[in-house]
């Protein structure tokens, strides 16, 4: 057998075999490439997106408030005017889940963004700085982490007292624990790579380091853990409205429609089943979503 | 070991004294005594009332004989229960609690682990669905809407199960399940996909190939193994367990010291809510000492040291 030699060309020139040929995926893409590709994470957002738009357009749509009451229709069951029914006050439960997911979307978000904060500067400084201050920092840490957040929210809201804002506060500074935790591995991990030594060598100051190198690249552990602390929030807000320390009417949350209609399940049980409905949907939304967001950010971990 | 121990429970110690520090700082830095939402007292019975329960005191004072009397495990009198001191509640309540949280805690280990394995055997079959399905629930409904469905659904409305109040055995099952469903959650998530991973291990190839039947290999093989997540889990589960007995207990109208913290909330009875709060947490971070000791026989990998790894 023989091969001509004609078979045989050289390489065009000037292509670069070494060259990087295809636009580079960022971080971002790349997750939401993976994240695409699971169809409980992408059905959780889908749920979770139309609970968004009910919450924030659906009272446009409504022609009744969420305070006003109508003694004229109380206890209705639900038909074509009011189709999730009315309560003992007469008030349209359909329209006061929309407000009530409003509020208990916002306590969810907030005070993660609460706790967030916290918990990446302190997360940050434990991690960077390290040595007794770390040690220090970490025993605080492992105080807190001894006993359930449940305790101290109680006491917190107890001596806070009731209300929105004090949600707001309480589980901001309850939750930051895990958030720290997290924090502060990715950055024990992250800086002693070599980029750090490179940024440092180049002159940048601490501040840039953590802000610039160290804190990007633990976006992705940040996120998740964030993910799964939302519906976490919004299910203590439930809670909290259950042991009569959470929202105070005429506010309305899911979790205090919940626990009112409580009373109530033996005549209307729509009252109660409606809101503890739309609380299922969104824990599970939330949940579907942490967990693809997880696989998405981290494919190690993924089982 | 003995110098692992003894730090152990030295950071224990700590941490309790924390904890009755900042109940109690953080009791007294609510704005009003706890008597001045009362109907207006003449001052010589408010002065009276005040001296009683040694309100007048500097505050240092007060906290040193607060810190004295924990110490004796003496928590004082209620604000509420007229002649009853807390230690009175907690003997009448803590029998029920740790009952209810016994059956609970029976259930969540013997249910989860149950449902997990066959979600494992019979993986993406109708067990499967059915418990993963079951465990989804668990974990999304809120605790007190599904101990209100499990009394009203199952308790009222089928008469299978008393609805509410105690003294028999069968009063226990709805509580106990309202209990444990969270925990049942996410122990069968635990076991399936540990048991999952197990179960393509080559011990196991190697243990079929010996001939030996299913459920030895299961029961003695795989499921040693796979429990060690579960085993992990027994901090956050033991703490679940008091915390939702405040919940369930008070749904259910048990009697035990869920439903007087509960209470004691709407009251704003202080020393009630102190006394638990300190109770519950001292309770937790025994058990939690004797988790991390039970760890190092059930898995001798994990070493013990003076200090925690980094």
């Amino acid at each position: 057998m023989s091969i001509s030699v004609e078979s045989f060309s050289p390489l065009q020139q000037g292509l670069k075999a070494e060259g990087i040929n295809r636009p580079s995926t960022t971080l971002w893409q790349d997750a939401w490439r993976r994240f695409r590709k699971n169809p409980l994470a992408m059905g959780g957002l889908t749920v979770l997106a139309l609970i968004i738009l009910f919450a924030l357009f659906g009272p446009f749509f409504s022609q009744f408030d969420y305070k006003t009451n109508n003694l004229m229709a109380t206890n209705q069951y639900p038909n074509w005017i009011h189709p999730f029914g009315t309560d003992e006050l007469g008030r349209d439960i359909l329209t006061r889940s929309m407000f009530g997911a409003r509020i208990s979307l916002l306590i969810g978000f907030g005070s993660v963004a609460i706790n967030l904060t916290i918990g990446i500067f302190y997360g940050g400084i434990s991690g960077y700085k390290g040595s007794w201050l770390d040690n220090f920092m970490q025993r605080i840490v492992d105080i807190i982490f001894s006993i359930p957040d449940l305790l101290y929210v109680i006491l917190l809201m107890v001596t806070f007292g009731p209300g929105l804002r004090n949600i707001f506060i309480v589980l901001g500074l309850v939750n930051w624990v895990p958030m720290a935790r997290i924090v502060r591995g990715q950055i024990l991990t992250l800086r002693e790579q070599e980029f750090v030594l490179a940024a440092r060598t180049l002159g940048a100051d601490t501040k840039r380091i953590l802000i610039k190198h160290l804190l990007p690249n633990s976006i992705g552990q940040i996120i998740i853990v964030a993910a799964l602390q939302i519906p976490a929030a919004i299910f203590m807000e439930a809670f909290l409205s259950f042991i009569g320390l959470g929202v105070q009417a005429p506010m309305v949350s899911l979790g205090s429609m919940a626990s009112d209609g409580r009373m109530n399940i033996p005549s209307y049980p729509y009252s109660l089943i409606f809101p503890a409905a739309m609380i299922a949907l969104l824990m599970l939304a939330f949940n579907f979503v942490g967990d693809g967001l997880r696989d998405a950010f981290d494919p190690k971990m993924r089982k | 070991m003995a110098r692992y121990l003894f730090g152990r429970i030295v950071s224990a110690l700590l941490v309790v004294w924390l904890v009755v520090t900042l109940t109690f700082f953080l009791m007294h830095a609510i704005p009003g005594g706890p008597f001045s939402s009362e109907k207006i007292l003449p001052p010589a019975i408010m002065e009276n009332i005040n001296q009683r329960y040694h309100l007048n005191d500097p505050l240092a004072n007060q906290y040193l004989d607060y810190l004295k009397n924990i110490a004796h495990f003496n928590f004082g009198p209620t604000f509420r229960y007229e002649g009853r001191t807390v230690n009175d509640l907690f003997r009448e309540g803590l029998p029920k609690t740790i009952a209810l949280g016994l059956v609970a805690t029976v259930l969540a280990l013997v249910g989860g682990t149950m449902m997990g394995i066959i979600a494992a055997l019979k993986q993406n079959k109708a067990p499967d669905y059915i418990a993963t399905f079951l465990a989804t629930i668990g974990v999304s409904v809120p605790s007190f809407v599904l101990a209100t469905f499990l009394q009203y659904f199952v308790g009222f409305k089928t008469h299978w199960f008393p609805p509410i109040g105690w003294g028999e055995a069968k009063n226990l099952v709805l509580p106990a399940l309202a209990l444990s469903a969270y925990p049942i959650a996410q122990i069968t998530r635990l076991t399936r996909s540990s048991m999952l991973d197990v179960l393509n291990q080559d011990y196991i190839r190697t243990a079929k190939s010996k001939g030996l039947p299913g459920y030895i290999i299961v029961l003695r093989h795989a499921l040693r193994n796979a429990l060690i997540p579960v085993v992990t889990f027994m901090g956050p589960f033991f703490a679940y367990i008091l915390t939702g007995n405040f919940v369930v207990e008070y749904v259910f109208n048990i009697p035990g010291i869920g439903q007087f913290f509960v209470t004691s909330i709407g009251n704003r009875d202080y020393p009630v809510i102190m006394g638990t709060t300190i109770l519950f947490a001292t309770l937790l971070v025994t058990f939690n000492l004797l988790v991390d000791i039970a760890y190092t026989v059930v898995d001798p990998r994990i070493k013990l040291t003076g200090r925690k790894g980094a």
